[in-house]
């Protein structure tokens, strides 16, 4: 319908294969926008508070992708914009200084402030940047203030923890440039797999490594030419283009999904610093096969199905990429709110011909293919999943590859169980 | 700006979804940026719907807003016509498109639409959910309904009645119409239209054919059916019939509207409530501490049911909508509590501390405010959780309902006997405090275990729910004034009531002018205090 807008990023395409057919909509969409990335992030980072200036719209959001259930006070609250506060801009600021000092009164143990830009503060052009720089002279020496959108015109979904990743990348401190090459980690992962990657590198005889995001505010690593970069997830554009800004280079490889995805990447990583090849092999081989033996649990209920992706995190390419090449599913469309071709480069080109793949959305034509390809499992976001089911559809919510440990050689398994659980249920079920 | 942690309401179109997810035939056109689909989920998870809620997102991005936004708002809104046929097109916006003042009602009358258009507008910087379902309701019939549809002479017919309110999200909507229609069944009264619930659009048009109007749910009907008295002088009910008193003031008062005998459906067996209440085991709830929250019209009548059915004290009572503050400002003075009338999730826990009940009747948020205080609670209102869709029929309204709420609310407090045992046996390690009820096991873990789960809890996937961190669980009050002796003392009474004899106890001590709390104290206030 909609002859689409977007315009690819310019290519520096390494003897690639010829570029894949991409199938481009714009239409209504199903997905998330970036406010929702902190429901995981405030989670991660234990200091930080995230501070959404927005509309009751954006307060709702939150606790509903959230479950109304995280019934603490947690580190993440709306500035509600209300009538009044849109009769003047000058008013506006004042507002958010008052809400943000009771708010640091408030949680004295805060260490890192965000404020979040969201579709009403974007459309009234609040100038957040300014906010974060006069409240964080205020506040200079407690806490560090920054800001960036997470709002549904800007961002998608996970992009949401890529702005807030690469509003951080300008306050990393600099390494030296005489400094032995560090290793930079990026992307927030469950702190149970982000230490058995920190155990791996340092068996590899990978020493210094730093993560982004840090547990906490004076945790941050630091950036610079010695810095090579490796990117724990796909959606981290802007901050992976931010760290190269800043000197540091990309370890390109295919994403940590299991066995041999994890493979891969580690031994991408190996390669940038040099580590012997039979030594990085003697320390991967252990998790390598312990992966590959709690694949083979799930691989006779997955292998030769058919499996869709509506598209939601970016997680998609590598995703498909696992259960094509490990579990021997067969993708039939792959779609992802945004195709960034560099970053998933090394998992597009493992994906089979026959797979389509589709980036941006409209949300009823897509739905219209899923019901003429009648794949065995759609993965899709929370507001389609039941009506899906209820046409006899088998489902698998995407939100839960974005909240559960998924990457990783121990992870395998449980990822693979995630894809195979739905099929089982539908199978033992009798009612 | 607010600061807002959690919410009880969503913004207004959120409510007009719940109309138009409710009713058939209708789609809503929401002029609104990408995100905003997050609602879907609200039906399609907590309420288990089986299909997607009839709305189309216009889904602009910031790159359109240099352009035309109207554009994309006329191609999406003849592409939502071409696919869903509707019978009638609400159009609106949610928050963001209000800002960029596009004027969806202008546009999608220039279109021409074959279909009626329902203009909304619902200012989302100043009002929320249920004002906007009651907005949207209003806004329906009054573009819907057929000026020359009256009600048929009475001869030969029996009477005619509109159910009105009941929507999409509502707490036991489904299960309280049912009940009503047998109510209006056993009277020999027809139902000419239930809307919004299950509501066609030509149904709204012939809204007029009835003789009166019964509104189960004021925040979503009341605006319609005061118009529609207006209009079209149909009467309206004011009786909420939740409870078994105003389940027979309801019938009295719909048979009085109807001109039939209101005996038939008085007397149903089926309403065991009233014995259920005067049976000798329930003598232990007698005098129990209540705090009510809720919508103001779940509040008020669980307030009544509380104090009249179950013999319970209301200690607090509020509710989060201002738009009904006023009857709960006036239930509030039957019961000698002063009305809490907020939105603050965080001031409603603070005055349940305060009131130490020993039963929360609340929304989910009370749930979870009183679980974090260590009080039984159950929900009486929405905001809902997918737990308030229940697969078995269990309504509010009716006797039905009252039975419903005699089981809900007493099943989470410490039944008689097992008071008694507790206070007798507490050093026993399967009657300590800790263990919590007995019958309550997978309610109320210890607290002790509960600390530890929390901790230990993973990322949360949405709509599975998790428990407050430690750090969060509140400890007694420290007080100086207690001696070690009288503190100790303190503690051998059961927790259930243990908050109430503090309680009681410093404000006796304070009363008195006493300087200290020591054991003499505790019992004097013990004895004050007698019931």
């Amino acid at each position: 319908m909609k002859a689409d807008a977007f315009s690819l990023p310019a290519e520096s395409g390494c003897a690639a294969p010829p570029e894949r057919e991409v199938l481009r909509e714009r239409g209504q969409r199903e997905v998330f926008c970036g406010l929702t990335g902190i429901v995981w992030l405030h989670r991660k980072m234990q200091d930080a508070f995230f501070l959404v200036i927005g509309s009751r719209t954006c307060a709702h959001l939150l606790q509903s992708a959230a479950g109304v259930m995280i019934f603490a006070e947690p580190r993440f609250a709306t500035a509600i914009i209300e009538e009044r506060d849109l009769a003047g801009m000058a008013d506006c600021h004042e507002e958010l200084d008052r809400v943000v000092d009771r708010l640091i009164a408030r949680r004295p143990e805060i260490r890192q402030l965000f404020l979040v830009g969201s579709c009403p503060s974007e459309v009234i052009k609040l100038d957040l940047g300014k906010a974060a720089e006069r409240l964080g002279a205020k506040h200079a020496g407690q806490v560090r203030i920054l800001n960036y959108s997470g709002s549904g015109i800007e961002t998608t979904f996970t992009e949401g923890e890529d702005a807030c990743l690469a509003s951080l990348v300008p306050v990393m401190p600099a390494s030296a440039p005489d400094t032995a090459p560090q290793l930079l980690l990026v992307g927030s992962l469950p702190d149970i797999v982000e230490d058995q990657f920190l155990r791996l590198f340092a068996q590899l005889g990978i020493e210094n490594v730093g993560v982004l995001p840090a547990r906490t505010a004076d945790g941050l690593p630091a950036v610079g030419p010695n810095t090579r970069v490796l990117l724990a997830q796909p959606f981290l554009g802007e901050t992976a283009q931010a760290l190269e800004a800043r000197g540091a280079q990309r370890i390109d490889a295919p994403f940590p999904f299991g066995a041999e995805g994890t493979t891969a990447w580690l031994k991408a990583a190996a390669q940038a610093f040099g580590i012997d090849e039979m030594h990085a092999n003697s320390v991967i081989a252990p998790g390598r096969e312990r992966a590959k033996r709690a694949l083979e649990h799930h691989r006779e209920k997955l292998a030769g199905k058919r499996i869709s992706f509506l598209p939601d995190s970016q997680l998609e390419v590598p995703l498909a990429r696992f259960l094509a090449t490990e579990l021997g599913m067969e993708p039939v469309e792959v779609g992802t709110p945004y195709l960034n071709r560099k970053l998933v480069a090394r998992d597009l080109e493992q994906l089979p011909e026959s797979t389509r793949i589709s980036e941006g959305q409209d949300v009823d034509r897509q739905l219209d293919r899923v019901r003429a390809d009648r794949p065995d499992l759609t993965v899709c976001g929370l507001g389609l999943a039941n009506p899906l089911e209820a046409e006899g559809l088998s489902t698998k919510w995407a939100i839960e590859l974005v909240f559960s440990p998924i990457h990783g050689f121990e992870q395998a398994g449980d990822l693979a169980e995630l894809f195979a659980r739905p099929l089982r249920r539908r199978d033992v079920l009798q009612v | 700006m607010q600061l807002s942690v959690w919410t009880y309401e969503g913004p207004p179109h959120v409510g007009a979804m719940r109309v138009a997810t409710a009713m058939r035939g209708v789609h809503y056109l929401l002029h609104a940026p990408q995100g905003d689909t997050y609602a879907d989920l609200l039906f399609t998870m907590i309420e288990r719907r089986g299909c997607r809620p009839p709305v189309t997102y216009t889904t602009f991005q910031a790159r359109d807003l240099g352009k035309d936004t109207a554009d994309l708002f006329q191609r999406a809104a003849r592409d939502a016509y071409a696919r869903f046929d509707p019978q009638v097109m609400l159009v609106g916006s949610s928050c963001t498109a209000e800002l960029i003042q596009d004027d969806p009602a202008g546009m999608a009358e220039a279109m021409r639409l074959p279909c009626p258009v329902v203009p909304l507008e619902l200012p989302s910087y100043s009002r929320k959910e249920n004002w906007g379902a009651g907005e949207t309701f209003y806004q329906i019939v009054r573009h819907l309904a057929d000026r020359d549809v009256r009600p048929a002479p009475h001869e030969g017919r029996r009477p005619l009645a509109n159910i009105l309110g009941p929507a999409a999200l509502g707490f036991r909507h489904r299960d309280d119409v049912r009940e009503v229609r047998g109510i209006l069944a056993t009277l020999g009264i027809e139902v000419n239209c239930v809307a919004p619930l299950g509501g066609w659009p030509a149904d709204v048009a012939r809204v007029g054919a009835a003789d009166f109007n019964i509104v189960l749910y004021p925040e979503i009907g009341d605006s319609a059916a005061r118009w529609l008295e207006r209009e079209f002088k149909q009467p309206r009910t004011k009786t909420i019939p939740i409870g078994v008193g105003a389940t027979r003031e309801f019938i009295t008062e719909v048979a009085a509207l109807a001109g039939v005998d209101p005996t038939p459906a008085l007397q149903d067996g089926e309403s065991r409530m009233p014995w259920w209440s005067r049976s000798v085991d329930s003598t232990y709830l007698t005098g129990k501490r209540v705090f009510v929250f809720g919508d103001a019209t779940h509040a008020v009548a669980a307030a009544r049911v509380a104090h009249e059915e179950l013999g319970f004290e209301v200690v607090g009572l509020g509710c989060y909508n201002r738009e009904f503050a006023r009857d709960v400002r006036d239930a509030a003075k039957l019961y000698g509590v002063e009305p809490l009338i907020t939105d603050d999730h965080l001031e409603v826990e603070d005055a349940i501390a305060a009131a130490a009940p020993e039963l929360v009747l609340g929304t989910q948020m009370e749930r979870h405010i009183a679980k974090r205080q260590g009080v039984p609670c159950a929900v009486i209102s929405a905001p809902v959780h997918v737990q308030d869709f229940p697969a078995r029929h269990s309504p509010q309204m009716g006797f039905e309902g009252a039975n419903v709420l005699f089981d809900t609310w007493v099943h989470p407090l410490i039944m008689g006997l097992e008071e008694h045992l507790l206070t007798m046996f507490r050093e026993d390690f399967e009657f300590s405090d800790d263990a919590g009820a007995s019958h309550l096991a997978a309610h109320s873990p210890s607290r002790h275990a509960e600390r530890v789960s929390a901790s230990s809890a993973p990322r949360a996937p949405a709509i599975q729910e998790e428990d407050w961190p430690p750090e969060q669980v509140r400890g007694d009050d420290e007080d100086t004034l207690w001696t070690a002796e009288a503190e100790a003392e303190l503690k051998k009474i059961p927790f259930f009531v243990r908050g109430k004899a503090r309680r009681n106890t410093e404000s006796f001590a304070a009363e008195q002018g006493r300087a200290a709390i020591d054991l003499e104290t505790l019992y004097d206030a013990k004895a004050h205090y007698a019931r």
